[in-house]
């Protein structure tokens, strides 16, 4: 009975270990996909500016209250505007962004098409 | 004919290209935060500075008075250049101007009151600044212009004497 208390406590820390890792990964992800508004060309994730430090810490205070990862993008989206994430949504300032590679590709792809597949036959 | 397609594409993609890049040649890429926009207060509780109380944002803002929400601290030099026009504010009528102390060590908030005497009604505490980061704050100083529970106007950097007759201008 002892020997299976023993094991049981080892698991519970160390599956309290794996949760929090989780939450760290998942941290990581969202201050990464956040610019640092006031150091250019920097994530939150990469600063350590007053304004990045105190980011990191609102983003963990709110996946700790259970804010999901989309929440928090949209919470800080309508503090600071489109402007601080990363990877800007589809609406009608970003659709070229969005739209030019593919039509792009499609093009592209054509003309190779007509020029190797067809001249071939 | 193909070859008249191709010089044609080549010509329009360059044109095309020269255009795009032409124009973000023009725009500055140093971050202009959007100053100007109405939004609803963030609602906090927070501790006040220098006391054990804690307050909740709705015991704080009425309806129909104007606010003026300054971001500040004892380390921070443009907020010494702003604290006459603050103190300014703080003998009209129809405002209160309240501090949120930002990231400041308390010994050095205190004697700075002290030198340059108080426009807070009262301060709140923000040690590790994620109520500024609430309020939508870049860093200090930072004001909010604060009426009906909305934010009407957003002041990014140190006031001066045109932002406090704008200031002065929107409470009358």
């Amino acid at each position: 009975m002892n020997l299976f208390k023993y094991f049981l406590t080892i698991f519970i820390i160390f599956n309290l270990n794996i949760s929090h890792a989780e939450d760290i990964d998942l941290k990581n992800k969202i201050t990464k996909n956040l610019r640092c508004l006031i150091c250019q060309g920097q994530s939150i994730y990469d600063s350590d500016s007053e304004f990045a430090n105190s980011l990191k810490l609102l983003v963990d205070k709110k996946l700790k209250e259970g804010l999901s990862e989309k929440q928090i993008y949209n919470y800080m989206k309508d503090k600071y505007g489109q402007w601080i994430l990363y990877d800007p949504e589809f609406d009608k300032n970003t659709y070229i962004l969005w739209l030019l590679p593919i039509l792009m590709f499609i093009i592209g792809g054509a003309i190779i098409f007509k020029l190797f597949i067809i001249r071939k036959n | 004919m193909k070859i008249k397609f191709f010089s044609i594409l080549f010509v329009a993609s360059f044109i095309f290209i020269f255009f795009v890049l032409y124009k973000g040649l023009q725009n500055p890429n140093i971050y202009k935060p959007d100053a100007n926009y109405v939004k609803d207060i963030p609602s906090f509780y927070a501790r006040i500075f220098n006391s054990d109380n804690k307050i909740n944002s709705e015991e704080i803002f009425k309806e129909d008075k104007f606010y003026l929400v300054n971001i500040w601290a004892s380390w921070c030099i443009p907020c010494r250049d702003e604290h006459v026009f603050l103190i300014d504010l703080s003998k009209q009528k129809n405002i209160e101007v309240i501090g949120i102390n930002y990231k400041d060590n308390k010994k050095n908030a205190k004697s700075f009151l002290n030198k340059f005497n108080s426009p807070y009604k009262f301060i709140l505490e923000d040690k590790d600044g994620t109520m500024s980061i609430e309020w939508g704050a870049y860093g200090v100083p930072e004001s909010f212009l604060v009426y009906n529970n909305k934010i009407i106007k957003k002041v990014v950097g140190p006031l001066n004497k045109k932002l406090l007759l704008e200031i002065k201008k929107i409470i009358q």
